[in-house]
């Protein structure tokens, strides 16, 4: 078997393990340590295909930011207590019908024609290029973070800096609510 | 076939042995180093009495500590309390596979770089490997069921999150002054200008290394771990083998700070003032002298701030990540890309108007009689949230 393909097996196993293990724990911690797995497992995935900047940035932002904060909250508000809740709620059959829209939706954008018309290439010339050489070849590799470079600051302008004005409007959020649940106490 | 063999099986094999076997050794001989240095620091003796003035004290200690009963307290979650040195210890051992430590050489008629690989992301490497460290911290002052372990691991969770921000900032001006991520273009970029990044990236430099002792837990920002208040922070219950690799990762992460730093603010490998003809005499210290050199120097440094700062108080702490280092590192990228706009000459022009502005600072610290603090009575918190 080519190795590559030997690997994806590996880590696409390991991403699925590590999702059942999030929702099948019952201490929260042990399910974020979970989930935490599985971020590392896509992110070999993400260097299966070549996607190292997408890789690095999915450890350094899920793995190392957003999980942190999960284990800090976890921390402060649950210590150690094991959970007395029934293992499936109230709201399974909802979850399920949302999941198999999730999994038609997905499958079809992987399947159906292209929704999103693409932008003109990247300027090849003006991307960094790697040379890969082994004894039988010499493979060319266009540097990948000068490739995500250009497809977000110049073919998806637009789009990036509007998602970026979301999250802002969702931070501004976030600070109004905390700021009037402080309120309530004084 | 067999070549790349070779090429990609047997030489980052054993790269990766002898990585590991050194640091591991270094680690140890390291804390010989920091205790005759602090020793000297604070006018005492120091370890002296096994082998040559002490020079064996830390086989001593490796046998010791490889031979302690492993105590595991009552109600830790056991395998989470297994698991959290190994999550300290194995990005601390990975970060080793992409530090440039000198350049080509050849040995027996092979030719091979003296780096395990040159990965194209290699600062977004390093950066994201550093990162998985924190859980190391994090679960074991977690799994320990105690309350001095638990509150060591929720302080290194605020201060490692915080200190993370303006390090990758940081590190961005020097991306910007490089114009690639791979370290070792890092170092063939300061040779081709013939100029150490140190200059235009002073600013970075400092925010570089203050997170970078932040995020190896070292005082004065060592208050995960505050003997004075808790014990030992997040490591109070372990022992024997588990507690050395808690002590044997903490001494790879500051060599792997000293290393970043070296990369990229003082030319890694190379001379001092690699352009310059004159001091060409100097190459006949070999690359990796150089660079040791520099690491050595850091580590110096590491052990001179432990016997000269006071530790920093939480909120002190916050403050000056949240609203001194972040906002400084912003301004430095802002003003570090205007300068990269007119490549090497931008660059040498910003480099001197720091150095000049840096050696001012100095002569007026020194001119300027200091007043009495105040400022830390003033950022005293006045109230807190129910």
């Amino acid at each position: 078997m080519d190795p590559s393909v030997f690997f994806f097996w590996v880590f696409a196993a390991i991403t699925v393990v590590g999702a059942l293990g999030v929702i099948t724990m019952r201490q929260p911690l042990h399910s974020a340590l979970f989930l935490l797995l599985t971020f590392l497992a896509v992110a070999g995935l993400f260097i299966l295909q070549h996607a190292e900047f997408l890789a690095a940035v999915q450890v350094l932002v899920y793995a190392g930011g957003i999980m942190v904060l999960f284990l800090f909250t976890i921390m402060l508000v649950n210590v150690r207590r094991q959970a007395k809740e029934p293992f499936v709620n109230r709201r399974a059959g909802i979850a399920v019908l949302a999941g198999f829209f999730l999994f038609l939706l997905v499958g079809g954008v992987l399947t159906g024609p292209a929704l999103v018309k693409k932008g003109p290439p990247a300027d090849p010339a003006a991307l960094k290029t790697t040379v890969i050489e082994n004894s039988t070849a010499r493979v060319v590799v266009p540097g990948n973070s000068e490739a995500v470079a250009w497809g977000l600051y110049r073919d998806y302008l637009l789009p990036f800096e509007v998602a970026s004005v979301f999250l802002l409007v969702a931070m501004i959020g976030a600070v109004v609510l905390g700021k009037r649940s402080l309120e309530k106490f004084d | 076939m067999s070549e790349s063999i070779l090429y990609y099986g047997v030489i980052p094999a054993i790269k990766a042995v002898v990585i590991v076997l050194v640091m591991a050794t270094a680690a140890g001989v390291l804390t010989l180093f920091e205790r005759r240095l602090l020793a000297l620091l604070q006018v005492r003796k120091g370890p002296n009495r096994v082998g040559w003035e002490g020079s064996l004290q830390w086989v001593a200690d490796t046998f010791k500590l490889l031979f302690k009963e492993d105590i595991v307290p009552a109600k830790a979650d056991k395998v989470v309390h297994y698991l959290a040195p190994l999550f300290i210890i194995i990005p601390a051992m990975t970060v080793f596979a992409v530090l440039p430590w000198g350049p080509e050489v050849s040995f027996f008629g092979i030719k091979t770089p003296l780096y395990a690989m040159d990965v194209n992301i290699g600062l977004l490497f390093v950066l994201a490997v550093t990162t998985i460290g924190i859980y190391g911290v994090i679960l074991a002052g977690w799994s320990s069921n105690s309350k001095y372990s638990l509150i060591g691991g929720l302080r290194s969770a605020a201060q490692l999150i915080s200190y993370e921000v303006p390090m990758g900032f940081a590190v961005a001006a020097i991306i910007v002054m490089g114009q690639t991520l791979s370290l070792v273009e890092i170092i063939e970029a300061q040779k081709r200008m013939g100029l150490w990044f140190i200059f235009p990236g002073l600013v970075a430099f400092f925010l570089y290394f203050v997170s970078g002792v932040a995020e190896t837990n070292r005082t004065p920002f060592d208050l995960p771990e505050a003997e004075s208040e808790l014990v030992a922070g997040f490591h109070t219950e372990y022992s024997g083998f588990k507690w050395s690799m808690f002590f044997l990762s903490e001494y790879a992460n500051m060599v792997t700070v000293s290393a970043i730093a070296t990369t990229l603010f003082f030319g890694g490998w190379l001379r001092p003032f690699p352009n310059v003809a004159f001091l060409s005499f100097l190459d006949f210290i070999p690359p990796i002298i150089w660079f040791l050199l520099k690491v050595s120097f850091f580590m110096f440094v590491y052990i001179w701030f432990r016997g000269t700062f006071p530790r920093y108080r939480f909120d002190q702490l916050m403050a000056l990540g949240w609203k001194f280092l972040i906002p400084l590192s912003l301004g430095n990228i802002v003003l570090v890309a205007i300068a990269a706009l007119w490549g090497k000459t931008g660059l040498t022009v910003l480099g001197t108007i720091l150095t000049i502005a840096f050696a001012a600072g100095i002569f007026l610290a020194f001119r300027v009689p200091p007043k009495r603090l105040t400022v830390i009575e003033k950022s005293r918190p006045t109230e807190v949230p129910a």
